[in-house]
């Protein structure tokens, strides 16, 4: 259950071993959080996560394996997930790739997977999600979205597209689970200093990934339903979306 | 058998927060209280569904009324008067009768309920879940010892029981929290009065060992005694009261104008003479405004003022008079820490104290008193000692590793936390602040075989779990198994 003090008592991670997730599970587990389920891709850094998580003190750490672009499997282990552990009180959908936008361009079954990885197949298991949350009554659903999403950019509209669906769909999600107990927080980062931005000009108002754990651990526990970091973003989105897109697509990187 | 017609609603605490949405039976008859009983437990037998729990007026703090994707049964509909006995002032009522209902009822006829929380506003049922206690604690224990015996519905059958019969049931019972049955019923020794007035005796004292050693040298002589705490003021003033103390009257001891008109000094007629009409944003109670309304209440009140007549509404339930004022603290709602800890430890007020003032969290409401002995409910809040109660807004950063900290300086000192109020306590604190758990679990496992007596509270405290959730997972052609 998550407490008064909007403290989890457990969370299921989807994309559980990118940096973000290790951060925020790293911040979730010294509350109250003992329960942490790993989805991800069998791997080093999903295991490594995994050990972080036990080392943080959480008593039941399990890793599943779960691949967003197989789209009937990866909702089926997520009911799983439910079906095993009983209550999950936070899911976390941060599983996600960047791409190379000229790369991309060049090669549409390589854009498809993107798409499918960062929108088709999370969208599909958070429907998953949404149905046992809505089973039990209580619970919230955190996306991890972008920025990128507020308004593509040329210069990376493809992932762009993707955070814009996936956020358009989250805030959907929400609206539909007003009264069921559940919510949904969307959490749209800038531009995240790591290994995801690794050789990248950092964007204006950069942020880094404790920063972003912090803001989805304050999201949780006030309920936000939108929550930008760092925060000024918000202010700079609700301009630059203004923008004539004369204007917009001159924007530089 | 088909299940009762139920409404999903989402629900939460006094304190407004955690929600979580439940399958909201009324129970307008103690028979749908069986059916429904029933029904959850079969379905908890075949791994399934999310069982049930009781909710009366809802006035616990944090998550003890709620069944997340389970069924709470609404027992406020359980509000028939049974059995009267005036002479006896014993009377019988269904749990969903208010104790405001009782004292509008038998105070005009001489009788009183024998516990009254800080809010009138509780249903019997409740009061015999949360097992309440009041500003007479420390002279007539709290509510289960003035109960003769009372009806409980399980899924191993409906129970009579009482001190005597089945006593490990009945005092599980008291202060259970509602995880061992549906009280549909009880039989509850009322208190003689002569007038719905008190004689009050108002001191101010100037810190909090002043007022302590006040209140340990001078409560055995009052029935009812409390103390207002201003959180606000610190160093030399921490802790600095105000203390009420008083009696029931007897007709003869009221003014003129009372004494002679006897049907007006037995008058019970509750008033609200205000409502919180909308939610205001969250940080209107905040340190400058709790600040300034302490300082009035402390000059408000005399620096010694005796035996003056308190009628029972403005003596026991002040905040009654506001309706909804759960809502002053805004979206994030609030949270009610109430602790207790032994004589020997009353030092951990203190602390607490300096602890609260060291990061201004404003504490609304903080009230001090003793306890006296408890019952044998294992989990019955009350002990000997001091009981501190303070309501604490929610959305200040520290607020929950504070909250922690004090957990554990209250533990170290041998006392505990008051579940009704409680909404974030771990399980493994909650463990070591209630040494009989044991006895409890044994009881309830013996009552409720398949455990399907469930709350939010029971989840997070680990008392209750859902082993396998509603939704079968989809099949699918050319499924992936990982």
């Amino acid at each position: 259950m998550i407490d008064a003090t909007g403290r989890p008592q457990s969370v299921l991670v989807l994309g559980g071993g990118s940096e973000l997730a290790r951060a925020i599970v790293g911040r979730l587990v010294p509350g109250r959080c003992r329960t942490v389920i790993l989805a991800g891709r069998p791997s080093e850094r999903l295991d490594a996560a995994a050990d972080e998580a036990r080392a943080a003190g959480a008593e039941v750490v399990e890793t599943v394996a779960f691949d967003t672009t197989d789209l009937a499997g990866g909702p089926t282990a997520v009911e799983e997930v439910f079906a095993r552990h009983g209550d999950v009180d936070v899911v976390l959908a941060a599983a996600g790739a960047l791409g190379d936008q000229a790369r991309l361009e060049s090669d549409p079954s390589a854009a498809a997977d993107l798409i499918t990885t960062n929108f088709t197949g999370l969208a599909a298991a958070l429907l998953a999600a949404a149905r046992c949350m809505r089973a039990q009554g209580h619970g919230r659903i955190v996306v991890i979205s972008s920025v990128a999403g507020d308004r593509p950019r040329k210069a990376n509209f493809i992932y762009g597209s993707t955070k814009s669906g996936l956020d358009a769909f989250a805030r959907g999600l929400g609206d539909s689970l007003v009264g069921s107990g559940v919510g949904v927080t969307v959490v749209r980062p800038g531009f995240v200093v790591g290994r995801m931005t690794e050789g990248m000009d950092p964007a204006p108002f950069p942020t880094t990934p404790q920063a972003v754990a912090e803001a989805v651990v304050r999201g949780i526990s006030s309920g936000a339903e939108v929550v930008y970091v760092p925060p000024v973003l918000r202010w700079v989105f609700a301009v630059l979306k203004l923008l004539p897109r004369a204007v917009w697509r001159r924007m530089p990187g | 058998m088909t299940a009762p017609r139920t409404r999903r609603k989402v629900l939460t605490g006094w304190g407004r927060t955690a929600p979580s949405a439940a399958d909201v039976l009324h129970a307008v008859h103690p028979s749908l209280v069986d059916e429904a009983v029933s029904a959850a437990d079969a379905a908890a037998g075949a791994h399934r569904g999310r069982g049930l729990i009781a909710r009366g007026m809802g006035r616990s703090y944090g998550d003890a009324a709620q069944n997340a994707g389970g069924t709470v049964v609404d027992a406020t509909w359980l509000d028939a008067v049974h059995a009267v006995d005036l002479a006896a002032g014993r009377i019988t009522v269904g749990a969903g009768v208010s104790l405001q209902t009782l004292m509008e009822r038998f105070v005009p006829l001489g009788w009183f309920v024998p516990v009254t929380p800080g809010t009138r506003l509780v249903s019997v049922g409740g009061a015999v879940a949360a097992d309440i206690h009041g500003k007479n604690h420390h002279v007539d224990g709290s509510f289960c010892s003035h109960v003769v015996s009372m009806t409980l519905v399980t899924p191993t059958g409906t129970f009579t029981v009482s001190p005597t019969a089945d006593p490990d049931l009945f005092w599980a019972t008291a202060g259970g929290m509602g995880l061992t049955g549906v009280v549909t019923e009880v039989t509850l020794q009322m208190i003689p009065v002569e007038t719905s007035y008190l004689l009050v005796d108002t001191e101010r004292a100037t810190d909090l060992d002043d007022v302590m050693g006040r209140m340990l040298s001078g409560d055995d002589a009052y029935r009812y005694s409390v103390a207002w705490i201003d959180c606000q003021s610190t160093g030399r003033r921490l802790g600095r009261s105000v203390l009420t103390r008083g009696d029931h009257a007897r007709l003869a001891e009221l003014p003129r104008r009372l004494a002679s008109d006897p049907d007006r000094a037995r008058a019970f007629v509750p008033r609200q003479l205000a409502r919180v009409p909308v939610t205001p944003p969250s940080g209107l109670l905040n340190p400058m405004t709790v600040g300034a309304f302490n300082e009035f209440w402390f000059r408000k009140a005399p620096r010694r003022q005796l035996g003056r007549p308190h009628h029972m509404t403005g003596f026991f339930h002040p905040l009654d008079g506001v309706g909804g004022w759960n809502r002053l603290y805004g979206g994030r709602g609030f949270l009610q820490y109430q602790f207790v800890v032994p004589d020997e430890a009353g030092d951990t007020v203190r602390r607490v104290l300096e602890r609260l003032t060291a990061v201004r969290l404003a504490s609304f409401l903080a009230v001090l008193k003793r306890f006296g002995p408890g019952d044998p409910g294992p989990l019955s809040f009350p002990m000997p000692g001091w009981t501190l109660a303070l309501d604490l807004p929610v959305g200040h950063d520290a607020l929950d590793r504070l909250l922690d900290d004090l957990d554990e300086q209250v533990l170290a000192a041998g006392g505990r936390v008051y579940l009704a109020k409680d909404s974030r306590l771990s399980p493994g604190t909650f463990r070591s602040m209630y040494p009989s758990l044991d006895r409890f679990v044994e009881v309830r496992a013996r009552v409720d075989p398949h455990g399907m007596l469930r709350s939010d509270l029971g989840r997070r405290l680990g008392l209750c779990s859902d082993a396998a959730p509603l939704p079968q997972p989809t099949t699918r052609k050319g499924r992936k198994n990982p």
